[in-house]
């Protein structure tokens, strides 16, 4: 399944857009994503192990498995307030 | 009630929006924009969300201090886009009959935001440079994912 991740702050000035797509083996995971992003974009390696998936706007666990059709964001550790 | 604004904020209106006849308490906070981090100067910031679920957690987090806490009425607004030095970049108003439970509320509230709202700030500094705002993580705590 191809996934869209969204991007924010630091993680899209990284990568220079607002969104990555990736190729997945139906059925993955969280951790099976943030592990493929890492591979696919060696540049976001420094920012992933801090930061969160949101999945249809909720963080989620490493565990939790991904719909085809979900919403994905990278959250990198949060600064507002 | 949440409001993420590009505007400044105005916090007598703030005030006005959880005054009660009910209220003996009504506490505003306000981040405000501080000009030095250490020895480094900031000329202002810019703050960006992921809109959907911003408002989203923020909505949660009110609910939770509603269910925790006696409030009467509670207000979070948080600015997007860029904000000058010495504005407020969020203010939280929190009406409650007695003191304390507004104060408590308040502080729960800010600190809760700083962990879990997927809003983020961009230092512009004095040296032409910019920076996205990444904090370490800190200590696990019991925080309202």
């Amino acid at each position: 399944m191809k996934l869209a991740v969204q991007l924010f702050a630091g993680a899209r000035k990284i990568a220079g857009c607002d969104a990555l797509w990736i190729d997945l083996p139906d059925g993955s995971d969280v951790a099976g994503l943030r592990s493929a992003l890492g591979s696919a974009h060696p540049e976001l390696a420094a920012l992933l192990p801090a930061a969160r998936f949101a999945v249809n706007l909720e963080f989620a666990d490493e565990q939790l498995r991904l719909p085809a059709d979900a919403e994905i964001a990278l959250i990198p550790p949060v600064s507002g307030g | 009630m949440i409001d993420l604004v590009l505007e400044p904020i105005d916090t007598e209106q703030a005030l006005q929006r959880v005054a009660s006849q009910r209220a003996g308490a009504a506490v505003l906070f306000l981040g405000t924009t501080r000009e030095f981090t250490g020895d480094r100067r900031t000329l202002f910031l810019d703050y960006e969300c992921y809109p959907e679920m911003a408002r989203r957690k923020l909505e949660e987090l009110e609910a939770a201090a509603r269910n925790r806490w006696s409030i009467i009425e509670c207000l979070i607004i948080h600015r997007l886009g860029r904000v000058e030095l010495g504005e407020a970049s969020v203010a939280i108003a929190v009406s409650s009959a007695h003191r304390q439970v507004a104060f408590e509320a308040a502080q729960w509230l800010i600190d809760t935001i700083k962990q879990v709202v997927p809003i983020w700030k961009q230092e512009h500094w004095s040296d032409g440079t910019r920076e996205w705002v990444h904090p370490p993580a800190g200590p696990p705590r019991n925080s309202t994912h």
